[in-house]
């Protein structure tokens, strides 16, 4: 026994590595490779895999402040997607959802199109202004709202003064103080933070468009608007609609952008899904229904990423 | 356009319409458009740069600079800017070393699951914050984690890794395989042969994955209020929001804070330009 035992621990190790190579030939280095891509694995199940399970079963529970305390979190069912979905706030969060994710697109879009159209042209300064035109997207967003907080200020705000002063408004806006235009200016805001991404995405899809397409319907007398409809249109569709759908995804969880500027008041005129998953979740500490409210926008979201993909996959392929 | 082609000369209409005008004042429209777009921004500097009060009835420019902002900023903040440096460094470490190989995995090694792999990348970047934040809360406080620069390191690379190994999976697909055998014959293990070869090789995209980590983690601003509960641990987003909190009671040290906060985009924007272009459109559409 004294002689077998340390035996056959100093030869396990050496055995250990040249076993898997029997069975496989290539094995210790398929090993090495696994070890290239465990670590992104490890962090994509925990940072992602992880919460989203855990969303899914918070949701179920009744998981509020006293669970830290006592380590309990009865299960309660569908009660917390019931406490949602009768909840005053649920409808105007779902509607607020869709306008701001619409509008901010639209705008985004309109905007974004029409700029890189614009820059498609050869003129001196146009990278330069081209790059410096990024720089609202690389902001902290917050830095963005403090921003345009200051700026649409109701007495002192520069934009009232402005619309004050070429006499458009007889009296101040109150663009974050008053429920019936508070969404608007949230809207406005980011659509400015979104602009430089669409303007870089749809520039890159213009600069694939072989210049001899153009060439080709000038002959037949195509050019402006009607080059733009008949070629550049049809050509840019995949990029498009990755831009779009990407566009969908990203604005349906924007937190930042309506927390700064108004905390999703005044009188809840700009909550949104993500916004009451924050509010419920973190200040009335709520976690079930916050998860709830969370799993409502990933599953808005899912339906979309799975346009995306397809989206995407035809993009690629073309 | 199209009035302007119109009248006089019909014949080849298309050619001179664009040729009568001049390039410069595509120049011209295009700074007035910048001009509009960074109005904001140039409101911010305009606005850090007026004397401190409460309301921010701001002039048109800064025609008498004061900078007590920035010094209140600085004394209130500048602790909380220390604390966003260390965390966006860290998140860029923690990003370069996690998606780097595995980009290189994905590029290049014959794995049979990389189709469905990189789905789960894609939708992984798709996964809302507050989602991430919602259970990493209850985590972190089991763990221990809450208003821990390590927590939000760790949270903050949920931004940059999906991102990263994208942008750095794309360039190393070009990447011939020949040139790794050949290391790998002159003796380098697979590790040695990664760094020695694909590392520099890729080193224009991952300047740009690591730029665009610093960015998403200074940015960071979900995590920031969700994972901190105290003032230990506190990007400065957080500091900012802090200060929009109640009544703005200091408006020049809001936007003195919001210039300083701007400063990595900006000096990265104006550096490197070309990395800034080329991960822009990288991560999305491929």
């Amino acid at each position: 026994m004294t002689i077998v035992a340390p035996r056959t621990e100093a030869v396990a190790p050496a055995a250990a590595a040249p076993a898997p190579g029997r069975r496989r030939r290539h094995s210790p280095e398929r090993w090495t490779r696994l070890l290239f891509i465990a670590p992104a694995a490890l962090y994509i199940l925990a940072f992602f895999g992880y919460p989203i399970v855990k969303n899914f079963t918070m949701s179920l529970q009744e998981y509020t402040t006293k669970t830290f305390f006592t380590g309990e979190a009865p299960w309660v069912g569908l009660a917390n997607y019931v406490t949602v979905t009768t909840s005053s706030l649920f409808g105007p969060a779902f509607l607020n959802t869709a306008l701001f994710t619409l509008g901010s697109i639209l705008g985004q879009f309109v905007i974004g199109m029409a700029l890189a159209v614009f820059f498609k042209r050869r003129f001196p300064l146009n990278g330069f202004l081209r790059s410096m035109m990024l720089l609202p997207w690389l902001l902290p967003v917050i830095v963005s709202s403090a921003t345009w907080r200051s700026i649409l200020d109701q007495d002192s705000g520069i934009l009232n003064r402005f619309l004050g002063a070429i006499g458009l408004t007889d009296a101040p806006i109150g663009w974050l103080t008053d429920p019936a235009v508070a969404l608007i200016a949230v809207i406005i805001v980011n659509i400015w933070v979104g602009i430089p991404f669409n303007v870089a995405l749809l520039y890159g899809g213009l600069q694939d468009i072989p210049e001899e397409l153009y060439e080709a319907a000038a002959l037949d007398g195509a050019t402006g608007w009607k080059a733009f409809w008949h070629i550049t249109w049809p050509s840019l569709r995949p990029v498009v609609s990755v831009v779009l759908v990407l566009g969908v995804v990203y604005t349906l969880k924007v937190l930042d952008v309506i927390l700064g500027l108004t905390n999703g008041g005044p009188a809840n005129a700009t909550q949104t899904l993500a916004v009451r998953s924050y509010q419920e979740s973190f200040v009335n500490f709520q976690f079930g229904v916050g998860s709830a409210y969370s799993n409502v926008l990933i599953l808005v979201s899912l339906i979309f990423a799975v346009i995306y993909l397809r989206a995407n996959r035809r993009a690629v392929d073309e | 356009m199209t009035t302007l082609s119109a009248p006089p000369l019909r014949v080849p209409a298309p050619g001179t319409a664009r040729r009568r005008i001049p390039a410069w004042v595509y120049s011209l429209i295009g700074v007035l458009i910048l001009a509009v777009m960074l109005f904001p921004i140039y409101w911010m500097v305009n606005a850090s740069l007026q004397p401190s009060g409460n309301t921010l009835t701001a002039g048109l420019f800064p025609l008498n600079p004061d900078f007590s902002g920035y010094e209140k900023a600085l004394r209130d903040q500048g602790g909380n800017l220390v604390t966003s440096l260390i965390i966006a460094t860290g998140t860029v470490v923690l990003t370069l070393l996690i998606a780097a190989p595995a980009a290189y995995a994905l590029a290049q090694f014959r794995f049979r699951w990389i189709g469905a792999a990189l789905m789960i990348i894609i939708v992984a970047q798709m996964v809302p914050g507050v989602v991430i934040a919602n259970a990493l809360y209850s985590a972190y406080n089991d763990l221990g984690m809450l208003n821990s620069l390590a927590g939000l390191i760790l949270a903050d690379a949920s931004h940059a890794i999906p991102f990263a190994i994208l942008i750095l999976r794309t360039s190393m697909l070009a990447i011939p395989p020949s040139i790794v055998e050949a290391a790998r014959i002159d003796g380098a293990g697979l590790v040695r042969a990664f760094m020695s070869v694909v590392v520099p090789i890729s080193r224009n995209v991952l300047i740009t994955a690591a730029l665009f980590a610093f960015l998403f983690s200074w940015s960071d601003f979900l995590f920031a209020l969700t994972l901190t509960t105290t003032e230990e641990v506190r990007p400065v987003t957080l500091g900012i929001y802090q200060y929009l909190g109640t009544q703005v009671s200091n408006w020049s040290a809001v936007m003195a804070t919001a210039v300083l906060s701007s400063i990595p985009a900006i000096i990265l924007l104006v550096l490197a330009q070309k990395f800034i272009a080329a991960g822009a459109t990288g991560g999305a559409v491929k």
